[in-house]
């Protein structure tokens, strides 16, 4: 018997067509969604940075610049590709694959709403998003090395010192929250933070963490070093332009929402929320947290290699392990 | 069991469909769209304007190699960590001791690495 419900009741039921093409539906969704976040979240972006620099953003392309991103989408699409002499050709073309699918791929389990229709509810959730990730670094990397270009090149090398650096405190951080919640699965750990109160007031020390090797990971200020545009003019995208350059953009703007969620996910209880919809709430808490990303990057000056280096090691990973060690001992006295 | 497999398909969708996206827009798209006109000038390495001297793949001092050989220590920690945070509540005072002499062993390792100037960026 087959009805509209099929479709979307594809989690716990055997796999039928139907179930398949409502999975199908959930991912092109998912993946439209995505594009229509990055397009405004940037528009955001400038507009914000606009109005904190006493500026006005911008105001051109359509009511209050609505469309800016969208002619500035359509003017990479159609811009020339260039592909310089003298570069590694194979690995400059796949580069900006390798580091978008990684950043695609960790939305399909992000809890975006209560009920699994768009997102898979795996058992491995947290671990998932940092293996995935993590693979990002090898396009970056890739397309810093494969331009033959000098900027490109540190950018690259920096690029990658900075992610493996701040890779361990960010999934030190996630493990308190998986201590608290006793399991991997994302949406556990939202129930979890149901029955008590959200995990950044018990992890307030773990959030913090978090947050400050989250936006390294992004390459966001003020730890964008490896697109310094002052020092490397670009870095490692330096070489690419057109729609290639886009999916380099896009990757971090992606990144952005994932981070968004997981942060959301963790420590602020998810989709859970009175009155609205948990889709609307979770909406809200990504806002913010975009907000706040945008709002450092209109603050904060960029800071130095070395300083960044030391900062992860010495105060970061010391500071992750001590709150591991308290909330483990806190669960076994209380 | 199936229910557990299908939402591993449903991640196996979204690599089909990540893949999917760029190949369409730069190689399928793309070329019906874009100009092509390369030119010399238009292809040489872009270095501030002026001629670029020399060649980029060269043999580059990556200091991040401590970082990296570190990062492999305290990644492989952290997954260790993994599965003894998601069982804890079951397990207890026992693995609460083991895992605590697990984390001081690491922190020495930290402290003999900070104190050998490892962590310096120089």
């Amino acid at each position: 018997m087959w009805t509209w419900n099929n479709l979307w009741h594809w989690a716990g039921h055997p796999l039928s067509w139907p179930g398949f093409v409502g999975m199908l539906v959930g991912a092109v969704v998912i993946l439209l969604l995505a594009l229509l976040v990055v397009m405004y979240s940037i528009y955001w972006q400038r507009k914000f940075i606009g109005w904190m620099q006493w500026r006005i953003g911008p105001n051109r392309v359509g009511p209050w610049g609505l469309f800016q991103t969208v002619a500035d989408v359509l003017k990479l699409l159609v811009k020339e590709d260039v592909i310089p002499a003298n570069v590694d050709r194979t690995l400059f073309l796949l580069a900006p694959i390798f580091a978008f699918v990684p950043a695609f791929l960790v939305l399909s389990i992000i809890p975006f709403s209560a009920h699994h229709v768009f997102t898979a509810n795996i058992g491995i959730g947290a671990l998932f998003y940092v293996a995935i990730s993590a693979i990002t670094i090898h396009g970056v990397m890739l397309g810093g090395w494969s331009s033959n270009n000098k900027w490109a090149l540190i950018g690259g090398m920096r690029s990658a010192a900075q992610m493996l650096s701040y890779e361990v405190p960010l999934g030190m951080s996630i493990v308190g929250v998986v201590l608290m919640a006793g399991t991997l699965n994302l949406n556990g750990i939202i129930a979890a933070q149901m029955h008590t109160v959200w995990y950044v007031i018990p992890q307030i020390l773990g959030f913090i963490v978090f947050v400050i090797a989250g936006t390294a990971e992004m390459n966001r200020t003020p730890f964008d070093l490896p697109d310094a545009e002052s020092e490397l003019v670009g870095g490692y995208h330096v070489e690419y332009s057109g729609f290639r350059f886009a999916f380099f953009m896009l990757t971090e703007y992606v990144y952005l929402l994932a981070m968004g969620g997981l942060m959301a996910t963790l420590f602020f209880g998810g989709w859970a929320g009175p009155f609205l919809p948990g889709w609307l709430w979770f909406a809200i808490k990504i806002f913010i947290f975009f907000t706040f990303q945008f709002w450092l990057q209109a603050t904060l000056p960029r800071i130095r290699q070395d300083q960044m280096m030391s900062f992860s090691w010495k105060l970061l990973l010391p500071l992750a392990l001590a709150n591991l060690v308290i909330t483990a001992v806190v669960k076994v006295l209380v | 069991m199936f229910q557990y497999w299908n939402d591993y398909f449903f991640v196996v969708l979204f690599l089909l469909l990540g893949i999917f996206l760029p190949v369409a827009a730069i190689w399928v798209l793309g070329p019906l769209l874009r100009p092509k006109h390369p030119t010399v000038a238009k292809n040489t390495p872009y270095e501030s304007g002026v001629e670029p001297v020399g060649d980029a793949h060269v043999r580059y001092n990556a200091r991040y190699y401590l970082f990296a050989l570190m990062f492999v220590v305290f990644d492989v920690e952290t997954l260790f960590l993994y599965p003894w945070a998601a069982s804890f509540h079951q397990l207890g005072l026992f693995a609460l001791t083991e895992m605590l002499m697990f984390i001081l062993m690491l922190v020495i390792g930290l402290a003999y690495a900070w104190r050998k100037k490892v962590l310096e960026w120089s």
